[in-house]
């Protein structure tokens, strides 16, 4: 379910690095609890995104979230589709609904949690 | 992201909770009940009730029966409709009237008899209604209050009439919009209401507690084949706010008046006395200050409940339900705003996350189903 090279954030986005560059998104757990995404509010492209700040929304029928960056850097590129097709959030959440991609200005977040990590925080979290 | 999480804390549960939750559905509190949120998703139920059908428990919602020799005194003093003109079996959408003119609450009154109601309130006002009725009851009628002695589910959709009609022997077709028939349902006596909060044509059915797992499912497997499935108060909310249709706590409250809410059908002001029936009366001679109208987004954004209404650099009001509705695909909500700015075509901004987006305000009902 949740891809054993990416890394997660607490806030529920996932991050995949490649190199300098890393792409980002939000966890099937996330779409799961928004239900139908119908709304998309992404950074530009050249955005200075900082870690654990705020830097879109995603709307569901019935809420909104807020994203939270994941890692720090500068937006080279963005998935503009999903401004028309917000339902590729639920359909593949960790593939063709990535949102943004960053060119790394700062080593990667110490609270971002491994795949198993991230799996036991949920466990955790439905727990409660 | 920050998701929404439910709190299961001391809620109220239907008797057809557990099979909610076995049947996987998402459940969220509501009106201090455990109430599934949605089956498959808000989008597809939203969309099954428009094309095919749904079924809905709506369970939380409340019965307080009014009888005896003075029950139509009472109602007549308490609601703002006329219920002098209701026929047996027939039904009314009403307001339950404060002395100030404003709701306690909306609700459905239904006709037994002469001297015998049923009315239908909302899950968290069944107490504040019944407490209400009884104050008022110097007219000497008997109210009880029989929310537990029911199940409601509500069948809604295109199909619903040749769903239902597979499962009872009351010759539906003879049971008008707004109308009610009681009859065996699967075999138990029910009440058959041709009502709905959906825009949608179908059926409101009371059924006793003791059945409500197996009609649920007798339901559910006759409308199998006509694309029936389970549906959630998710899309209850959009099905409603895109028919235009209030929700009290949000749309109409104490603090509201039917004139103010657009509900002048519904305030029979010639009828006689009752609570409020003066400042309605003031309202309607010297007219109101704000009105509740409808919007769409012109911008693309959602707004929801709660946002500010701006026109001309000045708040003029606030957002009471706001959505993305699923059949219009579009950013749509209710909201009050001065009386001026109440016509179609006028334009103002609503405050979204701090950014003001463009909004017009256009008729309601958003959506109005085809004539069949």
């Amino acid at each position: 379910m949740y891809p054993a090279n990416f890394r997660y954030s607490k806030e529920h986005e996932w991050v995949n690095v490649d190199g300098n560059v890393a792409t980002v998104g939000i966890t099937e757990h996330a779409q799961k609890q928004l239900g139908d995404i119908v709304f998309i509010e992404l950074p530009g492209l050249g955005a200075k995104l900082e870690a654990g700040k705020e830097c879109g929304t995603v709307e569901s029928v019935k809420a909104v979230s807020e994203i939270y960056s994941p890692v720090s850097g500068e937006v080279t590129e963005v998935n503009t589709a999903l401004n028309e097709t917000p339902e590729w959030i639920n359909q593949d959440p960790h593939g063709k609904a990535w949102m943004f991609k960053v060119a790394l200005s700062a080593p990667l977040w110490d609270e971002l949690l491994s795949a198993e990590q991230y799996e036991a925080y949920l466990r955790e979290e439905e727990g409660h | 992201m920050s998701v929404l999480s439910s709190e299961p804390a001391a809620l109220r549960k239907t008797a057809l909770n557990e099979l909610h939750r076995k049947m996987g559905a998402h459940m969220v509190p509501f009106g201090g009940w455990d109430m599934p949120l949605e089956y498959t998703g808000i989008v597809a139920e939203h969309m099954a009730v428009r094309t095919r059908a749904g079924l809905f428990d709506v369970s939380h919602m409340g019965e307080i029966e009014i009888a005896g020799k003075q029950a139509l005194a009472l109602l007549q003093k308490v609601t703002c409709n006329d219920v002098s003109r209701l026929q047996v079996n027939q039904a009314q959408y009403s307001g339950l009237m404060n002395d100030r003119g404003s709701f306690v609450d909306d609700l459905l009154v239904h006709k037994f008899s002469d001297e015998h109601y049923f009315l239908c309130v909302n899950a968290a006002r069944r107490e504040a209604d019944f407490d209400w009725i009884t104050q008022q009851n110097d007219p000497g009628a008997t109210v009880r209050n029989t929310s537990d002695d029911y199940t409601q589910l509500a069948l809604q959709g295109p199909k619903a009439k040749t769903i239902l009609q597979r499962l009872t022997s009351v010759d539906l077709s003879g049971v008008r919009y707004y109308w009610f028939a009681r009859g065996k349902v699967s075999g138990a006596e029910s009440i058959i209401a041709h009502t709905g909060y959906t825009g949608e044509d179908g059926f409101e059915i009371y059924v006793p507690v003791a059945d409500s797992e197996r009609i649920w499912n007798e339901v559910l497997e006759a409308g199998k084949d006509d694309g029936l499935i389970p549906c959630g108060l998710g899309a209850r909310n959009t099905l409603r706010l895109e028919a235009g249709m209030m929700l009290y706590g949000h749309d109409i409250n104490a603090e509201t008046t039917p004139l103010e809410a657009n509900l002048q059908w519904i305030c029979k002001l010639d009828k006689g006395p009752f609570l409020g029936r003066d400042v309605l009366l003031r309202q309607a001679q010297e007219g109101i200050s704000k009105k509740l109208v409808g919007f769409q987004m012109t911008d693309r954004a959602i707004a929801r409940d709660d946002a500010p209404v701006w026109s001309n650099d000045r708040q003029v009001g606030k957002v009471t339900s706001g959505s993305y509705v699923p059949y219009l695909k579009r950013a749509i909500g209710l909201a009050y705003v001065p009386t001026e700015l109440a016509k179609s075509g006028e334009r103002v901004q609503i405050e979204i996350r701090g950014n003001k987006a463009a909004a017009e305000i256009v008729p309601t009902p958003f959506y109005r189903r085809p004539k069949s």
